[in-house]
């Protein structure tokens, strides 16, 4: 297997109108895949962007620089200075049908774009291609209260749902923190703070439609059907939720909505050792108590956030947790997970039920990645998404703490020990190589000891590019090849997001 | 203390929704788009349902004034923990030209008929900005005032209320019965949940018509024509300053 490492002299040598401006010229480019594709050439995208400037107006086609750049990358680690050829703003299915056949007969790549807040380069064109930029499409197409379901166009995001959700008293509880397409989600299969109750996007699509890679449109559970449960056929809605727009442009989610609960009650809560914390978390599910939110906080994470926000919560490793019920359940809930607490030497509970306090704590915990870059100006950071089973959560922690605090790099450690799932932000200086290779060695080691221990290098933000040298050894060469000859049925020429989650094409 | 508070609720187009002009410039579209409660008056209702468990208060009285839609917008006033509504029920023409002055009408009557302590409202409605309702209520009840408040304590018999003016923070005392208008950092509204909703229906809404209580609602104002703001053209990128002053002077500028 061949790397090409790209460095300046040789990328402005590629045809297409690969890079303009300013190249930013980055140490750490990722080695791209071998590939048997090129880039689309100059003429075959201005042939395409004429043919889709008639197909869906001038409004819809965009090949200005900014625009290209901003559609070329996410909140993740810029892993290429490669920009899209060409931005398009489909407005229905059938524009996206019609997008998807003219780039299939021209061997131009499509990457679907939502609201751009991955974390794993999803949307970045290492070879180019279209952005099918989706946020034009933002109804809520069909909505069933008492049924619990509503389906929605890619441009909806998470809070614009649930702010029309709101008035019925439903909502959707899969919440990974941004602001983030439903559609871009399910692609993901995002998870969040609430999944220890109320699962990930895997649990909560019922159908997708999709447009493929040639233009047709499939319906993953059958046209407009939203049945709770069904034994018919395949499980294709699953196959799509986490395909990272590799096998298709989602442009409709079927998903299942809760009732807003009664009474939500968060509490913090200080330990010693992370041990103690993850241990009470154990325990706390072991009880059968039915927790809606349990997020860890290590020292590092807790003293970052308190000088960005202005809090004052004990620097230690805490726990933030949230009961979810009516008034009775959530105090008793509340009663006995501090008694768990209290056991394992759990200090400094406090309390909040009133919205604003609530919300107050709980975006401490969402921005704690804006805090850790702010925290460090300049720099940028490796974000890791390990899951184990719960009990191996301990000692990979605190194993990973040991080799961060031994590398010195800055790293906190928090995340959703519910799920035995948990981050790590390895902050690195991008004019510092030897940072940025410490970083990376971080990762990889704490990577392959979750895939040791029986857990998945990814939990919740998708392979993307980042961490394509692990799904071979997570999946094994079967699972590979079977997850290969599906991607190639969908899509033979490989032009869904291509250079994203498998290391090669063939 | 328990008192009998009233909330003004008004039924607005939803932040959330693109404003269209209708293409008869009269007005903007209503029909067939998303209505919801003043956030403000969300505000309003939020801090009376908390002075109730706090038992400050014993009983909240939702009004909202306008088309047979207001119902939705009390159904959510009761869901959130409102005790009662009252609709005074306006439509057509005449909710076109309602002014902030007949709902201080309605309010200042209602305070009397329903022996009202305290008046909370939305500082200002998102559809037309006014920010007069509350001014005008304690006026013609000749209650004193603390509008746009951040925080409200009470305290024998008076609130001490911290309301937000340009200079910073002002905290001010207000004899009951008064007018407060809520502010948005007085609180964090809550949801409605299903139970709640469920509940919410059984609650008694009153309807009332205008005449019921005195007021007058005739237009005293005409929409001329109501318009979009101009569309947003596209910059020019010129050499040098010379040329930006040779722009700026042909445009009439400079």
């Amino acid at each position: 297997m061949h790397y090409w490492f790209f460095t300046s002299p040789v990328l402005k040598s590629l045809p297409g109108n690969a890079l303009v401006g300013n190249l930013r010229n980055l140490h750490y480019f990722k080695p791209l895949l071998q590939s048997t594709k090129n880039r689309p050439s100059v003429e075959t995208i201005t042939t395409l962007k004429q043919d889709l400037i008639k197909n869906l107006g001038r409004d819809s086609v965009s090949d200005t620089e900014a625009i290209r750049k901003q559609h070329s990358r996410d909140e993740g680690v810029e892993r290429h200075n490669h920009l899209a050829d060409l931005v398009v703003w489909p407005k229905s299915t059938e524009e996206c049908s019609i997008i998807a056949s003219l780039c299939s007969e021209k061997k131009v790549p499509m990457i679907p774009f939502g609201t751009g807040t991955g974390l794993e380069s999803g949307v970045c064109a290492p070879y180019g291609g279209i952005s099918v930029d989706m946020s034009k499409m933002d109804q809520i197409v069909d909505f069933n209260p008492e049924d619990f379901d509503v389906t929605v166009q890619p441009g909806v995001t998470r809070k614009g749902l649930n702010h029309f959700l709101k008035d019925h008293g439903l909502w959707f509880p899969v919440d990974p923190g941004a602001d983030a397409s439903l559609c871009g989600m399910t692609a993901t299969s995002a998870s969040g703070t609430n999944a220890v109750r109320y699962g990930t996007m895997r649990e909560n699509v019922l159908n997708v439609e999709v447009v493929l890679a040639d233009g047709r449109v499939l319906h993953t559970a059958g046209e407009n059907r939203r049945s709770k449960k069904s034994s018919a056929g395949f499980n294709l809605t699953n196959l799509f939720v986490g395909s990272e727009g590799s096998l298709g442009l989602i442009t409709k989610a079927t998903l299942k909505i809760y009732g807003i609960p009664e009474m939500m009650l968060s509490a913090v809560c200080a330990f010693t050792t992370i041990k103690a914390a993850v241990d009470t978390c154990v325990q706390i599910l072991q009880s059968n108590i039915p927790i809606a939110r349990i997020e860890l906080m290590d020292d590092v994470a807790m003293d970052m956030c308190n000088s960005h926000n202005k809090l004052d919560y004990k620097v230690a490793p805490t726990l933030f947790l949230e009961f979810h019920g009516s008034e009775d359940s959530v105090k008793s809930q509340a009663k006995f997970a501090g008694e768990i607490a209290a056991y394992n030497g759990g200090s400094e509970f406090c309390w909040a039920y009133e919205s604003e306090e609530r919300n107050r704590l709980w975006k401490a915990r969402h921005d704690i990645y804006w805090t850790t870059l702010q925290s460090n100006p300049g720099c940028r950071a490796i974000i890791t998404d390990v899951c184990v089973p719960i009990t191996r959560l301990p000692d990979l922690i605190a194993q990973t703490k040991a080799d961060i605090q031994e590398s010195g790099i800055i790293g906190p450690c928090l995340g959703h020990v519910g799920d035995g799932n948990f981050h790590t932000f390895l902050v690195f200086n991008p004019n510092k190589p030897e940072e940025f290779k410490k970083a990376e060695t971080l990762a990889e080691r704490m990577t392959r000891r979750a895939l040791d221990l029986n857990g998945t290098c990814t939990g919740e933000h998708g392979i993307g590019i980042g961490k394509m040298n692990y799904l071979e050894k997570e999946m094994g060469p079967v699972g590979i090849e079977m997850m290969k000859s599906i991607k190639k049925t969908l899509d033979p020429h490989w032009l869904m997001n291509p250079g994203k989650i498998f290391l090669s094409d063939y | 203390m328990s008192l009998r508070i009233l909330v003004g609720c008004k039924r607005v187009i939803d932040y959330a929704v693109k404003i269209r002009v209708k293409p008869d410039k009269s007005g903007v579209i209503t029909e067939g788009v998303k209505h919801s409660m003043n956030p403000f008056d969300e505000i309003a209702i939020e801090e009376a349902v908390r002075m109730k468990e706090k038992k400050i208060a014993k009983e909240i009285v939702a009004f909202s004034c306008g088309p047979t839609q207001c119902q939705e917008t009390l159904r959510t006033a009761l869901a959130m923990g409102a005790d009662r509504g009252i609709h005074v029920e306006v439509s057509g023409p005449e909710y076109e030209t309602l002014q902030p002055l007949h709902i201080s009408k309605m309010l200042a009557k209602l305070a009397k008929d329903e022996q009202i302590d305290l008046i909370i409202v939305g500082k200002q409605a998102i559809d037309d900005d006014c920010n007069q309702t509350a001014q005008m209520t304690a006026a013609l009840l000749d209650w004193p005032q603390a509008t746009s408040a951040s925080k409200i304590e009470a305290k024998d018999g008076s609130l001490q209320v911290v309301r937000e003016i340009d200079g910073g923070l002002e905290t001010i005392k207000v004899k009951l019965p008064s007018v407060v208008s809520a502010d948005l950092r007085l609180n964090e509204p809550r949801y409605a949940t299903l139970p709640n909703i469920m509940k919410a229906k059984k609650k008694p809404i009153k309807k009332l018509a205008p005449k019921d209580l005195g007021v007058d609602v005739s237009p005293r104002i005409q929409v001329v024509t109501v318009e979009e703001p101009p569309v947003r053209q596209a910059g020019a990128k010129v050499e040098n300053v010379d040329a930006v002053i040779e722009k700026l002077k042909a445009l009439g500028h400079a």
